[in-house]
């Protein structure tokens, strides 16, 4: 069994830290900080007010305290909200990158030339608070499509930022979406117009570099009419002992007969191996499929942070709109994990699809919470729910909250939950056929998953597999 | 090709294996024969690696290397296969992507480069036929919602394309009909060769009307108690394994 600890005590494999200059405002957080961090963006009056008003609807707020995890509160006024790489904030090529940047996004597997070209995808880099570069903006102009960080699209399409920013996640939602709203320091911007099919995945990297901040990034997504996108995130933060605080808003607006296919795979540093340091991981991801025939589909693999609370939802508004949730949550040593999604039926003959496989290794505790409510107007609605738990090890724990609330008598609703533990006679199996304990552990893995990361754009499925094959290296007990 | 010198294992505090002996040389084709619970499956399982089973005592010799020293898949790797008695299903991995994965260890493992996709589909093509496993099966996930003959015949299908040196078949004509016995056994005896050895379990003679055995033993209380040809096969079919009980009594 020592093989189980050599693997075990693997590394962290994007724990590295970049060392760029940057400029970081004090830490705290009251008027003064937002008003500098507003000006420091020559964000217009519109949007400092916005934050002002965010801040103080924050203040009446208490953190949440319902999510089957334990955590130290993060110090609010013991963190800097804004950090930003201190050569060129915005490059005008990407020859211009420093190179110091430029080997973390190699370390990242980011390169933003030839090879991301011959794939089709476009990336927008965001590190620390800052976003750095945004790859095909040209090609993607050509058609309309209007992809940049907020920052950006704050001064070129204000009317676009406000007319929808806010409208999904409103800044009373909660205490992190609040927050959020207060201190977004960049994110991602995207615009489908009419009738537009994007030719290319959208891919936002998040990394997380200077110590003692945290990343408060807002992404905003309008696909209209008749229009699809794909979009990807990726996230990675280097190894520190003291806690992060990742707060996210993401807001998807789906018009009539548009799609949006929304995948993350989150990998923040969840802490060592004894539980010490990594990523708070508290992001409110919400969709409207506000239009008839609209499609959000949401799907997500989750094996960093050290806590994780976050819900990709769904409010079903427009009738006959679709919303899918598919999610991988795995939970390794001591991380924590809640997580689940909300299907809001409003609109007639909606339907909505929850696929979730939760995995729990060493000492974690992996949840799934999920809310299918059924409105009056949801005539003929249907949902279809399934959770599954995978148990690796007698130390780790599943746990289901499914809410069902249905308030008309045409709704379907179905629910399925299983939980079962890792078998010894899976893997020996794999072994007796002379495959090792990781590949057998990964193959019967990544197998359970299949269904969820078959939703995965092929870029990414790959990718994803490895994931999930080195976060539970070693992992059976 | 293996030899087993007074082997003893145990489950718990169970002693199952009480000096167990055996040689099987390339080529042969051994019967293990016993009533239920004389050791038949610890002894498959003792010698594939199981780790719920702790070997106690003796020494077992694989072409030479000390066997009992060997991680399970070492010892996959270097030629012992199992078919197990029930083949466990993983859902979701397709049974051409595990045998892909296990016939590029066993290769490794012999220095032999690895097959391209040509050359692997036309091997699962040859061997599937030996059993008359439909085609459709060798995509389906491992024995996921395979009948149980299916499972066995699949069991023998891995066996073919893993070409072992030694195989052990534990039970593998338990719950079969008889025409799924017959293309089992058909799939084993095409297998046969000089440098390729056999261990058959079973509780019944009537395998060994189809696999014909070089030598048969009858295991009772951990141990081998009678050692013949064939033909002792069906004289304990005759006499029942009562008879042994009385004669090792």
């Amino acid at each position: 069994m020592e093989i189980l600890d050599e693997i075990t005590g693997k590394e962290y494999e994007f724990g590295f830290t970049t060392n760029i200059e940057s400029e970081k405002i004090p830490a705290g957080l009251n008027e003064d900080i937002i008003r500098l961090i507003s000006s420091k963006k020559n964000e217009p009056q519109w949007l400092l007010e916005w934050r002002l008003e965010a801040f103080k609807i924050w203040q009446s707020m208490t953190e949440p305290t319902w999510a089957h995890v334990h955590y130290d509160k993060p110090d609010f006024q013991g963190i800097s909200y804004y950090s930003a790489p201190k050569t060129k904030p915005k490059y005008n090529s990407l020859d211009e990158i420093d190179p110091e940047m430029r080997k973390t996004m190699d370390r990242l597997g980011i390169s933003m030339d030839e090879q991301k070209r011959l794939n089709g995808i476009a990336v927008d880099f965001v590190m620390d608070s800052v976003s750095v570069a945004t790859s095909f903006k040209e090609k993607l102009a050509e058609l309309g499509i209007i992809f940049c960080s907020i920052s950006e699209a704050v001064q070129e399409h204000g009317d676009l930022v406000q007319k929808y920013l806010g409208t999904v996640v409103p800044r009373t939602d909660n205490f992190y979406a609040a927050l959020n709203s207060a201190v977004f320091t960049d994110g991602s911007f995207c615009y489908i117009p009419k009738g537009v099919r994007c030719p290319m995945e959208l891919s936002t990297y998040f990394r997380i570099n200077e110590a003692g901040t945290g990343q408060f990034e807002r992404t905003l997504l309008i696909a209209d009419e008749e229009s699809y996108v794909s979009y990807l995130e990726g996230c990675t933060a280097p190894q520190r002992d003291e806690n992060q605080l990742h707060a996210a808003v993401v807001e998807l607006i789906a018009l009539e007969k548009a799609e949006i296919k929304y995948s993350t795979v989150q990998n923040w540093y969840p802490g060592d191996k004894d539980g010490k340091g990594g990523v708070f991981n508290f992001v409110t991801k919400r969709g409207l499929c506000d239009g008839y025939k609209s499609k959000i589909s949401w799907t997500q693999v989750e094996t960093g942070s050290a806590v994780t609370w976050k819900y990709p939802s769904c409010i079903l508004k427009g009738d006959y709109s679709v919303g899918e949730f598919y999610s991988v949550a795995v939970t390794n040593h001591f991380q924590q994990a809640d997580t689940g999604t909300k299907m809001i039926h409003i609109g007639r003959n909606t339907n909505s699809t929850i696929i979730s496989k939760g995995i729990s290794a060493g000492h974690s505790n992996n949840s799934y919470r999920g809310l299918v409510q059924i409105n009056p107007s949801a005539k003929h609605a249907r949902n279809f729910s399934q959770c599954d738990s995978l148990l690796m090890t007698d130390t780790s724990g599943a746990h289901t909250f499914p809410y069902i609330e249905v308030n008309n008598s045409t709704a379907q609703v179905e629910h399925e939950a299983t939980t079962s533990k890792i078998g010894e006679d899976q893997i020996f199996y794999c072994l007796q056929r002379g495959l090792d304990e990781e590949q057998a552990i990964s193959m019967i893995v990544n197998g359970y998953a299949k269904e969820v990361l078959n939703k995965l754009p092929m870029e990414f499925a790959v990718e994803a597999q490895k994931l999930l094959a080195i976060s539970l290296e070693g992992s059976v007990g | 090709m293996i030899e087993i010198k007074e082997l003893r294992a145990s489950i718990g505090e169970k002693e199952i294996l009480k000096g167990l002996n055996l040689v099987v040389k390339p080529g042969e084709v051994h019967a293990i024969m016993g009533p239920n619970g004389s050791g038949k499956s610890t002894l498959a399982s003792v010698l594939a690696g199981r780790e719920e089973y702790e070997v106690t005592g003796g020494e077992v010799h694989f072409n030479g290397k000390n066997l009992l020293e060997m991680a399970p898949e070492e010892r996959a790797r270097e030629g012992l296969f199992l078919a197990f008695q029930y083949p466990v299903e993983i859902p979701g991995v397709s049974n051409m992507n595990f045998l892909k994965a296990a016939v590029g260890e066993v290769r490794k493992h012999r220095g032999e480069e690895a097959l391209s996709a040509k050359d692997f589909l036309a091997l699962v093509k040859e061997k599937s036929a030996l059993v008359e496993l439909d085609g459709q099966l060798a995509h389906r996930a491992v024995n996921e919602g395979f009948s149980g003959g299916e499972k066995k015949r699949n069991e023998v299908f891995q066996m073919a394309m893993l070409e072992p040196k030694l195989a052990i078949l534990d039970e593998t004509d338990s719950g079969l009909d008889i025409d799924a016995l017959r293309i089992v056994a058909q799939g084993v005896n095409a297998m046969r060769s000089p440098e390729r050895s056999f261990i058959v379990i079973t509780h019944y003679q009537r395998l060994l009307d189809y696999i014909v055995p070089d030598v048969v033993h009858v295991l009772y209380k951990g141990k081998i108690v009678k050692t013949g040809t064939k033909e002792l096969a069906l004289e304990l079919e005759e006499k029942g394994y009562d008879w042994i009980k009385e004669t090792v009594a």
